[in-house]
């Protein structure tokens, strides 16, 4: 006994002593070189009939509702540019992976992505949390991503293409609506993450500006079903309208509550700036029918481009399915890629980025334009209300598509927000 | 005497072969074989696998079903985290997160982090001092069972739920990510990744060896006899609440060094890191690997890993159901997990004299004990079938 002991003991001082010489020989760089070297090459490759790209959103997890929508979009682009020839004569050769709604998962499969499969640009991811475990992978290995969701700004990487709105696309000019509106308090709800957070910050710098008051700002954990004090709370504050940026399942409960307590769209309206065509249907139209949203997309703006993708999508996908502002996004996404390649005549990521500034493309929700500085694209806000049809129909829309802004650069207001 | 000696000799060879396979797959095949990104992968499989052979001893031995080690990943990964970040900081010091969330200022419960040496002190003797101290307030307190399950488990949500409403000082639900160094290399640089390949893998291999040392120890007999019969134990003189602390704060400390590697060799550790789901997706490897044994803890871990990652990829759409369907026929067939395969295989072939009577829980622990021989076929057999 005391003898294998012993033996135990001696094994393990001696392999810790090998793990730390074998640690010590296989040092790499260190930050301090001078010779930094930093990932190697891409290995795309782009003599074959084909080029490959990734489709990386969550298939599975809390996630998976919304993000299958997405997928299904870039599906949709994918089958209609390959059927119009593909990319600089290339066909499109998809390669799709499932993010588990978890963002290790999203930084383990992005890497498998850019370094196994050698794709020359992601398309995909939804939260904050999977952007930013991601970015750190596609700045390290040079590639590209690009990103559908609005988000809350207050990032510009030189390797991911922001196609959702950052937040002076939408939330500014949700705010600027209910200003005009005449609305002077506000009462803010959300779930308790990064966006909601960080969109407040800004609605609460912003209200201090324009002589808005904020009566309340109330947190649930995400995935919370439970709000009979906050809307109690609410109801009390004497708020003429409500910001919501809640999140998934939280939204029935929230509007469900709402209702009981006696408010209504006419009294105190909820701009919301999560809820699109696919969520209306979970919460139920007649809990929410009348009440406000805010993004750059609904199934029901009206022009050419926007009836023909309504129509392939439905074809696709059944006449039941609805398209909203996520799904337009990333379709639009593939199509500005495709755009910033042609203009390049290169699939290497340096010379996409080098043609990107200016790019447009004629997409659903109207004309859109690639900011080359911050990686963003030119969008027009829309605020809409939401109908007992279950589709939202606008009833507002900025002075044409707004500059984007992430660091909210151009507002006064905002100073010492980043 | 000379029998004695022989099975000793033999009992030395057999963990000399073993170590020398198991570093020979570790340090030699697996870096010849796989490339820079599925030894990044091996690697990350290596941290979930610490958690798990701690898991092996609180839970295997010592009967402590601990469903809220996130906790103590978490604990290490966020000590590791906050250092890197503040060696990665600006000019300012300042951490990029803080300037954009917080007021751009480090509370000062962060400043000590930006030392390493505070920082791997941290990581090891923190989280184990707070296991310690809640194994204390609840084992001498006698609660066990599911209700130290439940009580371990609250703490893992409420764990994640601080570390989100704290954005401003933890990064809320994205976390601590970002990461370019690690006590001073570049984190891009492949060669530097291989490094951390083998200290995670080392640390593994070493943190198996501990454990074998602990449970062929005394202690090690002691806390598989509080497992069993608490009372007994106690009216033999020993106090069970001592025990299990020990065994407790022990799977603490391995599950925050797994943390602290699991943070730069990831990128990323956040609130979905640490609270219930993937606590208890800790403990899926372990059970599948069979508990009370020493190597299957860490090869059930590292194998469901795998799976999931491989699986996964080949098929996006539906591989979760593949997983279900394991658990299923493990939870139906195989209540101890696959390293029971070869014991089930030993008994129909030699039901011994000695096979014990009685309920269950009691059969599993003298099996432990008598067939402890048999683990290391079993263990050995489990890892050819996984490889």
């Amino acid at each position: 006994m005391t003898r294998s002991i012993r033996t135990t003991r001696a094994l393990a001082l001696s392999s810790g002593a090998l793990v730390a010489l074998l640690a010590l020989s296989a040092c790499g760089s260190r930050t301090d070189d001078e010779a930094s070297s930093t990932s190697a090459a891409s290995c795309v490759k782009t003599d074959g009939d084909s080029i490959k790209i990734g489709f990386l959103n969550s298939l599975s997890g809390t996630m998976a509702i919304s993000e299958q929508t997405v997928r299904d979009a870039l599906d949709l682009a994918a089958e209609e540019i390959n059927a119009a020839g593909g990319v600089l004569d290339k066909k499109l050769e998809i390669v799709a992976e499932d993010g588990a709604s978890e963002p290790t998962v999203f930084a383990e499969k992005a890497e498998k992505l850019i370094k196994s499969d050698c794709v020359a640009a992601v398309f995909g991811g939804w939260t904050s949390s999977s952007r930013k475990a991601m970015l750190p992978v596609f700045e390290s290995n040079k590639s590209l991503l690009f990103y559908p969701v609005q988000y809350e700004g207050l990032e510009a990487s030189p390797n991911i293409f922001y196609t959702g709105a950052t937040t002076n696309q939408q939330i500014i000019p949700a705010m600027d609506y209910l200003k005009e509106q005449g609305v002077t308090k506000v009462f803010l709800v959300g779930s308790d993450y990064v966006f909601p957070r960080t969109a407040n910050k800004e609605i609460i710098a912003y209200s201090e500006a324009n002589g808005i008051e904020i009566v309340g700002e109330e947190y649930a954990p995400l995935g919370h079903t439970d709000f009979s004090t906050i809307v109690t709370k609410l109801k009390g504050s004497g708020a003429e309208a409500v910001f919501n940026t809640l999140n998934g399942d939280s939204n029935v409960a929230f509007f469900k509550e709402y209702k009981n307590v006696g408010l209504t769209a006419e009294t105190t309206p909820v701009v919301s700036v999560s809820i699109a065509e696919e969520e209306v249907g979970g919460i139920g139209v007649d809990n929410i029918v009348g009440q406000l949203t805010a993004w750059n997309y609904y199934q029901t703006v009206e022009s050419p481009q926007n009836a023909t993708f309504v129509k392939a999508f439905k074809a696709k996908y059944g006449d039941d399915r609805v398209t909203s502002d996520p799904m337009e996004a990333a379709y639009t996404s593939l199509y500005l890629w495709k755009g910033m390649v042609e203009k390049a005549k290169s699939f290497d990521v340096a010379d996409v980025q080098a043609a990107a500034d200016g790019v447009t493309f004629d997409a659903p929700e109207g004309t859109v334009t690639v900011n080359g500085d911050n990686h963003h694209i030119a969008k027009t806000a829309l605020i809409g209300k939401i109908d007992a049809d279950g589709l939202i129909y606008p009833v507002w829309e900025s002075d044409g598509p707004i500059d984007p802004d992430p660091f909210l650069e151009g507002y006064d207001w905002a100073e010492g927000l980043s | 005497m000379s029998a004695v000696a022989r099975i000793w000799g033999h009992e030395r060879a057999r963990l000399l072969v073993g170590v020398g396979v198991a570093g020979l797959l570790l340090f030699v095949v697996a870096p010849g074989v796989l490339s820079d990104f599925r030894l990044n992968l091996l690697a990350k499989f290596c941290c979930l696998a610490m958690v798990a052979v701690g898991i092996g001893l609180a839970w295997g031995r010592g009967g402590m079903l601990t469903l809220g080690q996130g906790v103590f990943f978490g604990l290490g990964g966020y000590l590791m985290a906050m250092h890197l970040k503040l060696a990665d900081a600006g000019p300012g010091g300042v951490p990029d997160f803080m300037l954009l969330y917080g007021d751009g200022t480090v509370p000062a419960w962060w400043e000590p982090f930006r030392s390493p040496v505070v920082t791997v002190l941290a990581i090891l003797l923190l989280p184990a001092g707070l296991a310690a101290l809640l194994g204390l307030a609840v084992f001498t307190r006698r609660v066990r069972g599911a209700y130290f399950a439940i009580l371990s488990q609250a703490l893992a949500a409420a764990f994640a739920i601080l570390l989100i409403g704290q954005q401003k000082v933890t990064g809320g639900t994205n976390g601590l990510n970002g990461f370019r160094s690690f006590f001073g290399f570049d984190l891009a640089d492949p060669v530097n990744k291989q490094m951390l390949y083998y200290i995670a893998a080392g640390t593994l291999l070493v943190m198996v060896l501990v454990v074998r040392l602990v449970m062929r120890s005394r202690y090690g007999e002691l806390l598989v006899a509080v497992r069993d019969q608490e009372n007994r134990v106690r009216f033999l003189g020993y106090d069970p609440a001592l025990v299990k602390v020990l065994a407790y704060a022990l799977a603490a400390a391995f599950a925050a060094i797994g943390g602290a590697l699991f943070a730069p060799i990831v990128g990323i550790i956040s609130p979905a890191d640490v609270g219930v789901v993937p606590s208890i997706a800790f403990l899926v490897g372990v059970a599948i690997g069979g508990r009370a044994t020493l190597l299957g803890p860490v090869v059930g871990s590292i194998a469901v890993s795998w799976a999931e990652t491989s699986l996964s990829e080949r098929f996006p759409s539906f591989w979760t159901y593949f997983l279900g369907g394991l658990f299923i026929v493990v939870v139906a067939f195989l209540p101890d997990g696959f390293a029971t395969l070869g014991r089930l295989r030993l008994r129909r072939r030699r039901p011994g004299p000695d096979e014990p009577v009685g309920t269950s829980d009691e059969e599993h622990a003298s099996d432990e004990q008598a067939s402890d021989e048999d683990e290391h076929d079993e263990a050995t057999a489990s890892a050819g079938r996984t490889a």
